[in-house]
């Protein structure tokens, strides 16, 4: 009898469209929106990500995210260097400063100094060059992106606005009047910002900076072998008075902003009601109206002898295959639209809990709109069969 | 008394829908009695209770008053999960509109009746097949409703009705969409293929020229079943009736 129940879920083909398109939809955009929203929130943190060697991240207590730098005075480096169980300390800086490229355009560049001695904070793939270019002078490491974009150079020289190429590693920027040479090439993850990303040492990077008497943007630690981090971390905030986070408090820390303090959730969480709204309206219409055509089949099942919740059972069957073939196609074409369209124009990372929050949505879907037809199920009179 | 070799017997039975002013004694105190191997046809004019009483003889409907036994249970009494299954064991039906399900072939809709009732799969179709053939449709199996004449869909209703081998069959208006001559074809079948002496059809219809098929004719008015007579005496007060009128006018 279940095939005979899906015969007419999907010999109904109008009808069947009709919720799967809905169903599809509600999941496309619930699903697609969802990834969205969770790639750019995963970019507001990707230098934490980018930093894997630090246990905790040391920065001025007002600081609110990543990228709101609040710098430190520098002595702030010894104190936290000098608390018990710290196992290494390095400085970073990090800002944002406007670079003259070889065209003579202007670009503005996100600025990262890692420490002169460590080079900690450098990203682990280099596409082109070596990360120990850095110890030559005036020396810097682009990302991909950014050479191959916003830092890219006009093919011809002459013509500013024609066809551009990436940019090479030995061809020169100006940062503040100082130049800097391209000496390597990175792999990165996209930044929330969207702004090329420049590497350099710390000392290179407060030179490249206007004149400043605090330059020192964040302190990466490391916890000595045995010491517990989360106990280093309350114990250099207790001698500090610094604000300390783990990598994981302090990517939460910096989603927490974007989450509260702008209108991007709210943007997206529209956009996801819409998607749901249009699953209900359209799916569980198109669902409910499927079995109302049906119920006629179904009195005279129950004339048959069909008990009703043998005939519930097979609309739940009809809810189920529509809600799966529903999802599976939408939460499909998401990951396609995911796949193709490249990392830096599209934010996109659907995580785990994306399809089963579309699941879930989905299931809602078809139960209310189950439940609204099985109530009409429920009522049907059987007699109503000898009524024509 | 309720006799014991009479396959239905209703007595003084009584029917009511709504309270208050919208209150309407659909029967008013029905006798009859239908014995074993008899087809009996249930005529008279619309609103006069057939419906609602071939829904109480089905199971469909419960009595409000009265005594009734169909096939020596009263399903009035059972529960509606009891006379569900009652229905599934012992009834068969016929329907006005055939009430096939488009999406699937004919077999499967054949099938339906077996399947509701969790038999397996290949046995259910292999009786499907078998009745198929008996009500002239072999070779059609797979055609789906939509793809037959009105004969040949109430052909198929014939056999999904006989599937599960009901003693009670109950067809409502079974000719009523269907031309004269597949009218008669169809009774004519309906009439072979359920001649049984544990079986008991009853026809309800408006339909003069099927009259002979049956071997009683119960008149229905106002609630109440007036008389019992043979097809004979039913076509001839028939005339009757048709003659007054035409001297009338």
């Amino acid at each position: 009898m279940r095939s005979i129940a899906i015969k007419m879920l999907f010999g109904d083909t109008a009808k069947f469209y009709g919720i799967l398109l809905g169903l599809s939809f509600a999941t496309l955009l619930i699903a697609q929106q969802a990834s969205i929203f969770v790639g750019l929130m995963s970019r507001t943190y990707a230098l934490i990500e980018e930093t894997p060697q630090a246990d905790l991240w040391v920065t001025d207590p007002t600081m609110q995210f990543v990228d709101d730098t609040k710098p430190m005075q520098v002595t702030a480096l010894q104190r936290v260097r000098s608390v018990d169980g710290v196992s290494w300390a390095v400085p970073l800086f990090k800002g944002l400063l406007v670079a003259k490229l070889p065209s003579g355009s202007r670009q503005i560049c996100d600025v990262v100094g890692v420490d002169d001695a460590s080079l900690i904070g450098v990203p682990a793939r280099m596409i082109k060059g070596d990360v120990s270019v850095l110890r030559k002078p005036d020396t810097i490491i682009i990302e991909t992106r950014g050479a191959r974009s916003r830092l890219a150079q006009p093919i011809n020289p002459a013509d500013p606005s024609g066809p551009k190429r990436p940019i090479e590693i030995g061809e020169e920027l100006e940062l503040n009047e100082r130049r800097a040479v391209i000496g390597g090439i990175a792999e990165t993850k996209p930044t929330f910002q969207n702004v090329p990303t420049i590497y350099t040492t710390y000392s290179r990077a407060i030179g490249f900076a206007p004149a400043n008497r605090r330059t020192l943007s964040m302190i990466l630690v490391k916890a000595a072998p045995g010491v517990s981090v989360t106990e280093l971390r309350d114990r250099i905030a207790r001698e500090t008075d610094l604000a300390v986070y783990t990598p994981h408090d302090f990517a939460w820390t910096t989603i927490t902003y974007w989450m509260t303090q702008t209108g991007i959730p709210i943007n997206f969480g529209i956009a996801i009601a819409l998607g749901f709204l249009v699953g209900v309206a359209i799916a569980g219409q198109m669902f409910y109206n499927f079995t109302l055509d049906n119920l006629k089949y179904f009195g005279a099942m129950k004339a048959m002898g069909a008990t009703t919740p043998r005939l519930l059972g097979l609309v739940a069957l009809q809810g189920a295959v529509a809600g799966v073939l529903g999802l599976g196609l939408g939460l499909g074409v998401t990951s396609i639209v995911g796949l193709a369209i490249p990392g830096d124009k599209l934010a996109f990372k659907m995580t785990w809990h994306i399809p089963v929050i579309a699941a879930a949505a989905v299931i809602f879907i078809v139960v209310a709109s189950s439940l609204f037809s099985m109530r009409r199920v429920v009522q049907l009179d059987p007699s109503e069969v000898f009524q024509g | 008394m309720i006799e014991p070799t009479n396959s239905i017997v209703c007595n003084e039975v009584f029917k009511t829908f709504g309270v208050g002013d919208s209150m309407v004694r659909a029967l008013r105190g029905v006798n009859l009695e239908v014995r074993f191997g008899e087809m009996m046809a249930l005529v008279g004019p619309s609103g006069c209770g057939k419906t609602t009483l071939i829904s109480i003889l089905a199971g469909l409907l419960q009595r409000d008053e009265g005594e009734l036994a169909v096939l020596g249970t009263d399903p009035s009494a059972l529960s509606n999960h009891e006379r569900t299954i009652w229905r599934g064991k012992n009834v068969g039906f016929i329907f006005q509109q055939f009430n096939l399900i488009p999406q699937v072939s004919i077999l499967e809709n054949v099938a339906v009746p077996l399947l509701l009732r969790h038999h397996p799969k290949k046995d259910a179709l292999d009786r499907a097949a078998k009745l198929l053939q008996e009500v002239g449709l072999k070779g059609r199996e797979l055609t789906r409703p939509n793809k037959l004449s009105g004969g040949q869909q109430q052909r198929v209703a014939i056999a999904r009705a006989l599937v599960t081998g009901p003693r009670l069959l109950v067809c409502d208006e079974p000719t009523s969409a269907l031309d004269g001559a597949t009218g008669q074809m169809v009774m004519g079948l309906i009439r072979e293929l359920t001649a049984a002496a544990e079986r008991v059809v009853i026809v309800v219809t408006h339909d003069e020229r099927i009259y002979h098929f049956a071997d009683r004719i119960a008149h229905l008015d106002d609630g109440r079943v007036t008389h019992v007579s043979t097809p004979a005496e039913a076509l001839a007060e028939s005339a009757q009736r048709m003659g007054d009128a035409a001297k009338r006018h």
